[in-house]
């Protein structure tokens, strides 16, 4: 580590109060301030405060995705959506605004864009996705002028695409391309089209939603999903299944499917992704150049030693969605295993929870859920047999649980 | 004999730390709805577990389970869970600050 890197550091810390005289035990570097690295930066030293934490993030804030479908139909807003790192701050977790750029796995050090190397005896990455262009022919280019967007990251592209939602002529069509599963998020495309709908049924009722799914049917949630289109949006929102887009092209508006084109007025392709840039580069990919395979009992990588990965980024367990709740999940396994290992104990595998609301209209929500534990037959987390499953039906006391929920998440990640 | 008793004693708060490891451990995967080591928001719609007595998580938790309880998630949660790994979770929150 340079100098002027362990002052920055200092500074943090005495920054954030935690300046205190217990000696340090170890150094823990967390890449990605999301719902799994955020909640383990704050999970480790809730656990064990004389291990140093610093998380490495290059946005200056947390914006969620869960939620950012209420704000594309303008029942949310994008400040509603974003958190500050200070409550980490809070926790004594040094939070560093640089991108981490190589990790040395042999040397155990990250490499940053600006501010040199950081040193650390147990690295955990949570890099998200980033997303596979190239899999649809004509993206980039259409991308550049805007004739594209995917928002599956909630930022510029949300606000981006909530203006074009604002400004299409009522009578016009918004295609919602979906990739083939996995990808984050599973119910994700299809609370999409739902919000939308209910924005164009109050605002622009000649509009029309036209869902193009590759996978053959809904993927999470269907039948609440589909009751809720026939119920409140029949000839405003349509679902094809088996509708994989290969290229777009922006000057037409035009999805290209295999066998047909489809024109629309606002595009919002979403291409299939894999684990985020810095997995790759680290060599932490191991399953279809796309996701990391980990050791659920540690989310320790199985292909770099020393490093845990996390969230969406994972080649997800049997059963298992991506998605923000898996993520902080992953997070504690991760930060039990992270303490034991540093203070000389084994490990216990850890039971975890998944729970995933949606929304279908501005107020009713849905919801599935699940619970997953260690089977060492099987060396994976496996859903519990006879646990989980989905709301009995659509209603506004699942989308009040819906806000509690997210609101509550963003605290226990980030607060 | 006082040594039996002094590793018989040491055992024994190996095992309780452990118990109270596995109880954190399974009550942090709670935290997405009931929040961080049970404290949730004022006015939040879900009942705070911090300090609420053990006998009684424990108790509801199984009442979840078996449907007497009826609920919009909890029973379908609840059934992921041991009567063992129940009260674990149970002695965990009753013993957090409120």
């Amino acid at each position: 580590m340079q100098r002027r890197d362990f002052l920055k550091l200092a500074a943090a810390a005495s920054l954030a109060g935690c300046a205190t005289a217990t000696p340090s035990k170890a150094r823990v570097v967390v890449i990605g301030g999301g719902f799994g690295g955020a909640t383990a930066a704050k999970y480790i030293r809730l656990w064990d405060p004389s291990i140093d934490v610093v998380l490495v993030e290059r946005e200056a804030s947390f914006v969620s995705c869960p939620i950012s479908n209420l704000v594309l139909a303008g029942y949310s807003s994008m400040q509603e959506i974003t958190r500050g790192y200070d409550g980490l701050q809070r926790h004594g977790v040094k939070v560093v605004r640089d991108e981490a750029v190589a990790i040395d796995a042999a040397k155990k050090t990250v490499r940053l864009a600006r501010g040199g190397d950081i040193a650390y005896e147990r690295l955990v990455v949570s890099p998200g996705i980033d997303f596979l262009f190239g899999d649809v022919a004509g993206y980039d280019a259409a991308m550049q002028e805007s004739a594209v967007l995917h928002a599956w990251k909630a930022g510029p592209q949300t606000t981006a695409l909530r203006r074009q939602l604002e400004e299409m002529r009522d009578g016009g069509v918004y295609i919602l391309s979906v990739p083939l599963a996995p990808y984050r998020c599973p119910p994700g495309p299809y609370e999409r089209a739902s919000t939308v709908a209910a924005y164009f049924k109050q605002a622009k009722p000649r509009s029309k939603v036209l869902v193009l799914d590759a996978n053959p049917d809904v993927t999470s949630k269907a039948g609440l999903f589909k009751r809720a289109w026939s119920d409140l949006y029949p000839g405003i929102l349509e679902f094809r299944g088996n509708s994989r887009a290969v290229a777009v092209d922006g000057k037409s508006r035009t999805v290209k499917l295999e066998l047909e084109d489809v024109k629309g007025d606002v595009l919002n392709v979403v291409p299939p992704h894999r684990a985020g840039d810095i997995a790759m580069k680290a060599g932490l990919i191991t399953t279809n150049n796309r996701w990391c395979d980990v050791d659920w009992r540690t989310m320790e990588s199985k292909a770099v030693k020393g490093v845990h990965v996390l969230g969406d980024a994972t080649l997800s367990g049997p059963g298992m969605p991506k998605s923000g709740s898996m993520a902080n999940n992953h997070a504690k396994i991760a930060a039990a295993a992270i303490v034991e290992l540093l203070n000389g104990r084994a490990p216990q595998p850890v039971k975890i929870i998944n729970t995933c609301y949606s929304f279908v209209s501005e107020k009713e929500g849905i919801r599935v859920s699940s619970v997953h534990e260690w089977d060492a037959g099987q060396g994976t987390l496996v859903a519990v047999k006879g646990a989980g499953g989905v709301s009995a039906a659509r209603s506004e006391a699942e989308g009040t649980f819906a806000w509690n929920w997210a609101r509550t998440i963003w605290a226990d990640s980030l607060a | 004999m006082l040594r039996t008793i002094a590793l018989a004693a040491a055992l024994a708060a190996a095992v309780s730390a452990h118990a109270q490891e596995n109880g954190r451990n399974l009550a942090a995967a709670c935290a997405i709805c009931h929040g961080t080591e049970g404290k949730v928001a004022p006015g939040a719609p879900v009942i705070p577990l911090a300090g609420l007595p053990r006998d009684h998580i424990a108790s509801q938790m199984r009442a979840f389970r078996d449907g007497s309880r009826p609920a919009t998630v909890m029973h379908q949660i609840a059934k992921g869970y041991t009567d063992a790994q129940i009260d674990a979770m149970a002695a965990w929150f009753a013993a957090q600050k409120r």
